[in-house]
């Protein structure tokens, strides 16, 4: 198949090492094979098809032998911290044709197959040993052999096939309902890949993925002694029956329900890998694997699975800011100020303590706002504690590296100082002169503002250039992203301080303009409002909350206004229509919900499920019309595909401004404030993919946003 | 202040026996060697680990000392090798451990410093152990040796090349020819791949996962240095390296190898109370130094000094491991208390002309092997394990048999 892509890049080829050990007891021969891509721990191990086929060769041999009767067992495991993290990405996505595709699948089955029915042939048993990383295609190696023991420090186990587009195809599908039963199958295949959790060893030991765990320390001694004691028959390992067919269809039944209700149509690989499932409990291996190559091929020729990959690349790209200055050019950071000790400062407070390990002063006006601030630190610190996630130790570092006063002179010693009070350009501009005239004039000043704008706040300032914008995202423990603003005077050493703070607080931070809303808001509530104009216009409001359904956001628009709070919804879609003009929608009907503290959303019926707008909430925005009547802007009144069109052409137009005006450095950024920021999904690659494969941006721009081929499967 | 103050306690002596040791297979410290790519210190962790799973009626929190003996302590081997290689194993964060070094004699050092310790009392299990990784960590390797050495003629330079230090024993020692060396060798091999075909090596080893980036992970299971084809014919013209129309060749020294060892030493009352086995009683022991020049004579005054604390003499000895480093330096042992060459109570199992000798390791592998001895030989009564020590000194540990009809019992009275 290699052949065929010209374009393809060089694969990483990770080798199948060959090597005889003698088992303890008289147990005859283990071959283990050994996957080595001959690189450090930082590259991990990927299977190509270069790979795969070395690694067939191999096992083809090894089960020549078996047959000989020269071999006692048969092991894989990996180079040090690694089994394999899963096919090689960069590889699938250069496929071109349908049949190339088809082949990737068969490729994986086809090396797996003697892990899968050397037993049967031979009488020999197959054991994975998995010493580390095992995800996608990685662990679908272990999930064909008889047996797999795990390495107590294994840094994750999993199969995230669904979140990037695909399905476990190399086995993965058919094998584990039939391994640990469906329910916990659904949990593997379904739920942990759509929450990015992969399984810890011990969790994988207690769901029966793997069949024994062994501590790093000789990790590798006491699997072979392990697999040697299956050998004489001394351990026996036992397997459930299949689950009832009633049950497994109950338990298939309400998994589609629930992704009729938060998937739907927005992407293929959900439903694709639920079929497979489905088919598990009594497909024959052969029809399974059969169907499991031509899921994956369709998958592979899809546009949704290209921007997946093309997000999960940009999320891993990450972590080298695009457009951050030189490293070197960051000042340090020894002491932190926070001006303000609400829920937002007292947040920032125990990151910084916790990440930076520095002292980090509150500082509010009256001593009961500041002592709140610091009960929060401690009471996180506490509640951290007691789940596990922190150690006292920890714990006590920050609450003892936190302080709090109501003396702005406290800030006198510190070198980085962000301001998190109310959004209110006076007070924030009388704030910065304040600081001005007691912190040093090399201290880097920053803003967590979200909607104002900075260069005007530092615009009376001696020295502007120290002002930096760095937006933390709500809750600020949670979201991975920050938004770090260059301010128009914005000197590259504030810049780099704010990158170097941002990288020690491990978020990812993307470089944008100091434009209204900067990214994420900008287009978020862009979208919120287009649904609102259209129920200001007379669209019902459980249309319109639906309407944007197609794209499989994370939730439906009214619970996201729910969340985000209408008060803060509010106050950003206006102060964004003050700045950008009347393209940006006004509501009054939420002015009106924030005025009476009306309820928008009800409980949600199931968990998993989205909650649905509360019907209540039309009084608010008056009667709904019906579709295509004349609405109460004299337009006509949009049905669900005419208020997504609506969006979609707004969204597209703003993203050409925004690239107009240089707020990012291209379409790039902007998906990857939408995936960290905004939690828009993989398989709309952010949005850009979305709007060029869907016609929009030529339609709206009259160009792509993206080169063909980057996150879709190029015309050919 | 009290006119009456309370007697001070005072403590009184307690046995100290070894229960169990274990060593890693000995490798090649070559490039192509089974533990090129292994570190050192896991060597020993893993021994640590094995010891503890053998053992599951020793709770790990009775530990009260790790001591692991490296000759070169930095790299794999450097920052408190006890210490390191109690957190690595995973022994419980209060059991406390050190690093030794006496070249050669480190591990025996490790034991009888931690025998020390019981005795006072100021712990009831220890784990004494030692590890080189010769491919690592080459002889002598970035010592910087004081020049006053040289100007004052303190030291032979010469006498730091272990080597020489065997050619000038032959010199010292004529009736010491080449010819009673190699014999000695063939010998020494033979009986390896006797004791290792009757079973009586693999008991003690702990296999080890050894990974190579060119040929994958795999398992040491077996020693890779003896060479059981040896003959007299085949090693008579092999090179001297130390010296020219020398006697010393490569048959009749042990090889530079990477290995590792480890043991459980405790209080006799301590392994009654938790039903430790015991394999072997410890009677005395003593080190002694010699001149450098003639390093390999070391454990004959290191073994008549331990003899006298103990109040035995050579004949009272039945069995005696003594470390292989040259033939030499084993047969100036033998002449000067009149043992022949080949007397059988001597390195029943070959030494470490075949198996290797990884410096500070070996030790503990003398005494291992003594131990599995004693069960076979009940009728004796007391073992030494001795070894000599570059820079001139030997070191000398005498045994007692528990299996032995006459054994004189591990606890006190008292207790």
């Amino acid at each position: 198949m290699t052949a065929t892509h010209q374009n393809a890049p060089a694969e990483r080829v990770t080798h199948a090492l060959v090597r005889d050990v003698v088992l303890p007891g008289g147990a005859g021969t283990l071959a283990l094979v050994t996957l080595d891509n001959g690189f450090d721990h930082t590259k991990p191990n990927t299977l190509g098809p270069q790979g795969m086929a070395e690694l067939s060769a191999a096992l083809e041999g090894l089960r020549e032998r078996a047959a000989a009767g020269e071999l006692a067992a048969v092991a894989v495991t990996g180079k040090p911290y690694f089994l394999a993290a899963g096919a090689d990405l960069k590889g699938a996505t250069a496929i071109e044709t349908y049949d190339d595709a088809l082949q990737l699948g068969r490729m994986g089955h086809q090396a797996y197959s003697v892990l899968g029915e050397l037993r049967e042939q031979t009488g020999v048993p197959t054991f994975a040993f998995v010493n580390g990383l095992a995800l996608g295609g990685g662990l679908e190696v272990a999930l064909n052999c008889d047996y797999r023991t795990v390495a107590s420090d294994a840094a994750a186990l999993g199969l995230p096939e669904v979140s990037i587009g695909l399905v476990p195809g190399w086995g993965g599908a058919y094998l584990v309902p039939r391994l640990i039963g469906i329910e916990k199958a659904i949990e593997v295949i379904f739920t942990r890949p759509m929450t990015q959790k992969p399984y810890k060893p011990a969790e994988a030991l207690e769901i029966g993925l793997v069949d024994a765990q062994f501590e790093a320390a000789d990790f590798l001694e006491q699997s072979i002694r392990w697999a040697a004691q299956v050998v004489t028959g001394e351990v026996e390992v036992p397997r459930r029956e299949l689950d009832p067919q009633p049950v497994w269809d109950a338990v298939v039944a309400g998994v589609r329900k629930q992704l009729d209700a938060t998937v739907g149509e927005s992407r293929p690989a959900p439903g694709r890998a639920l079929d497979l499932v489905a088919a598990a409990r009594t497909a024959s291996r052969a029809e399974a694997f059969a169907a499991e190559d031509v899921a994956l091929a369709d998958l592979i020729m899809s546009d949704e699975m290209r921007a997946s990959v093309y997000a999960f690349n940009l999320v891993q790209g990450g972590k080298r800011p695009h457009g951050a200055p030189d490293p070197e050019l960051a000042r340090p950071v020894t002491r932190v100020g926070i001006v303000g000790a609400g829920l937002m400062a007292a947040q920032i407070a125990f990151l910084f303590a916790q990440r930076l390990q520095v002292p980090v002063v509150m500082r509010d006006l009256d001593q009961e706002r500041v002592d709140k601030g610091l009960e929060f630190v401690r009471g996180t610190a506490e509640k951290l504690v007691s789940r596990g996630k922190l150690s006292p130790g920890a714990a006590a570092r920050i609450v003892g590296a936190v302080s709090g006063t109501t003396d702005i002179q406290e800030f006198a010693s510190c070198d980085f100082v962000i301001e998190a009070v109310t959004e209110v350009m006076g007070l924030k501009k009388k704030v910065f002169a304040e600081l001005e005239g007691i912190i040093s004039p090399e201290a880097v000043l920053a803003t967590n503002t979200s909607a104002l704008s900075i260069t005007e706040m530092s615009a009376d300032l001696r020295h502007p250039e120290r002002v930096v914008g760095i937006h933390f995202f709500n809750p600020v423990a949670q979201m991975p992203l920050v938004e770090v603003i260059h301010a128009a005077r914005t000197s590259p050493e504030a810049l780099a301080t704010a990158f170097g703070v941002t990288k020690k607080l491990r978020k990812t931070a993307v470089l944008a303009g100091d434009r209204p809303g900067f990214v994420v808001n900008r287009l978020l509530i862009l979208v919120m409002g287009k649904v609102l104009e259209a129920i200001e216009n007379g669209t019902p409001v459980e249309v319109a909350d639906r309407a944007l359904a197609p794209l499989g956001f994370p939730m439906p628009t009214f619970e996201l206004t729910d969340l985000v709070g209408p008060a803060v919804a509010d106050h950003v879609l206006t102060s964004l229509r003050e700045d950008l003009g009347d393209r940006i929608p006004a509501s009054p009907g939420l002015k009106k919900i924030v005025a009476e503290g009306t309820p928008i959303v009800l409980d949600r019926p199931a968990k998993g499920l989205p909650k649905p707008v509360d019907p209540a909430v039309q009084a608010q925005f008056g009667e709904a019309l019906a579709p295509g009547a004349t609405g109460r802007n004299g337009t006509p009144v949009l049905d669900g595909p005419g208020v997504l069109d609506e969006v979609l052409t707004a969204t597209a137009q703003e993203i050409g401004l925004m690239l107009e005006e240089q707020v990012v450095a291209g379409p790039q950024q902007i998906d990857l404030c939408m995936i960290l920021g905004a939690g828009w999904g993989f398989h709309t690659g952010g949005i850009t993919p979305y709007l060029d494969r869907t016609g929009y941006s030529e339609k709206v721009l009259g160009r792509r946003l993206l080169e063909d081929g980057v996150a879709n499967v190029p015309a050919t | 202040m009290t006119a009456t103050s309370a007697p001070t306690p005072r403590r009184t002596a307690r046995d100290v026996v070894f229960v169990d040791g274990v060593r890693t297979p000995f490798g090649k410290a070559k490039p192509d060697g089974q533990f090129a790519q292994t570190r050192a210190d896991d060597l020993v962790v893993k021994l640590v680990r094995e010891l503890l799973r053998r053992h599951p009626e020793l709770p790990a929190e009775r530990i009260g000392e790790v001591a692991v003996a490296a000759t070169t302590q930095e790299g794999d081997q450097g920052l408190t090798l006890g210490r390191t290689v109690g957190v690595l194993a995973g022994l419980p964060q209060a059991v406390p451990g050190y690093a030794i070094d006496r070249m050669c004699a480190g591990a025996m050092t490790a034991v009888t410093a931690t025998a020390g310790s019981i005795v006072m009392g100021a712990a009831d299990i220890t784990i004494a152990g030692g590890v080189e990784h010769m491919g690592h960590h080459p002889m002598g390797f970035n010592a910087d040796v004081n020049p006053r050495f040289v100007a004052e003629k303190l030291v032979d330079p010469q006498a730091l090349n272990m080597g020489v230090t065997a050619e000038n024993l032959h010199d010292t020692f004529p009736q010491l020819t080449k010819e009673r060396a190699d014999a000695f060798a063939v010998n020494s091999q033979a009986k390896y791949a006797k004791a290792l075909a009757n079973g009586n090596i693999d008991p003690d080893l702990v296999p080890i996962a050894v990974r190579s980036a060119e040929l994958g992970w795999g398992l040491a299971t077996a020693d890779e240095l003896p060479r059981p084809e040896t003959t007299m014919e085949g090693i008579a013209d092999l090179k001297t390296p130390f010296r020219a129309g020398g006697r010393v060749t490569p048959a009749t020294s042990s090889p530079l190898t990477d290995g590792a060892t480890a043991s459980i030493l405790a209080g006799g009352d301590t392994a009654a109370e938790l039903g430790l086995p015991v394999r072997m009683r410890l009677v005395s022991y003593a080190f002694a130094g010699v001149a450098p020049e003639i390093m390999g004579y070391g454990p004959v005054p290191a073994t008549d000094k331990a003899l006298a604390i103990a109040g035995l003499s050579v004949d009272d000895i039945g069995l005696f491991e003594i470390n292989e480093a040259f033939a030499v330096q084993v047969l100036s042992f033998l002449d000067h208390y009149g043992i022949a060459d080949d007397d059988p109570r001597v390195n029943e199992y070959g030494g470490a002309i075949a198996m290797g000798h990884p410096l500070a390791s070996s030790g503990v592998r003398l005494m291992t092997q003594l131990a599995r001895q004693f069960e076979q030989h009940p009728e004796v009564r007391y073992g030494i394990t001795t070894m000599c020590v570059g820079l001139g000194q030997g070191g000398t540990v005498v045994w007692e048999n528990p299996h032995h009809a006459d054994y004189s019992g591990h606890t006190s009275e008292e207790n």
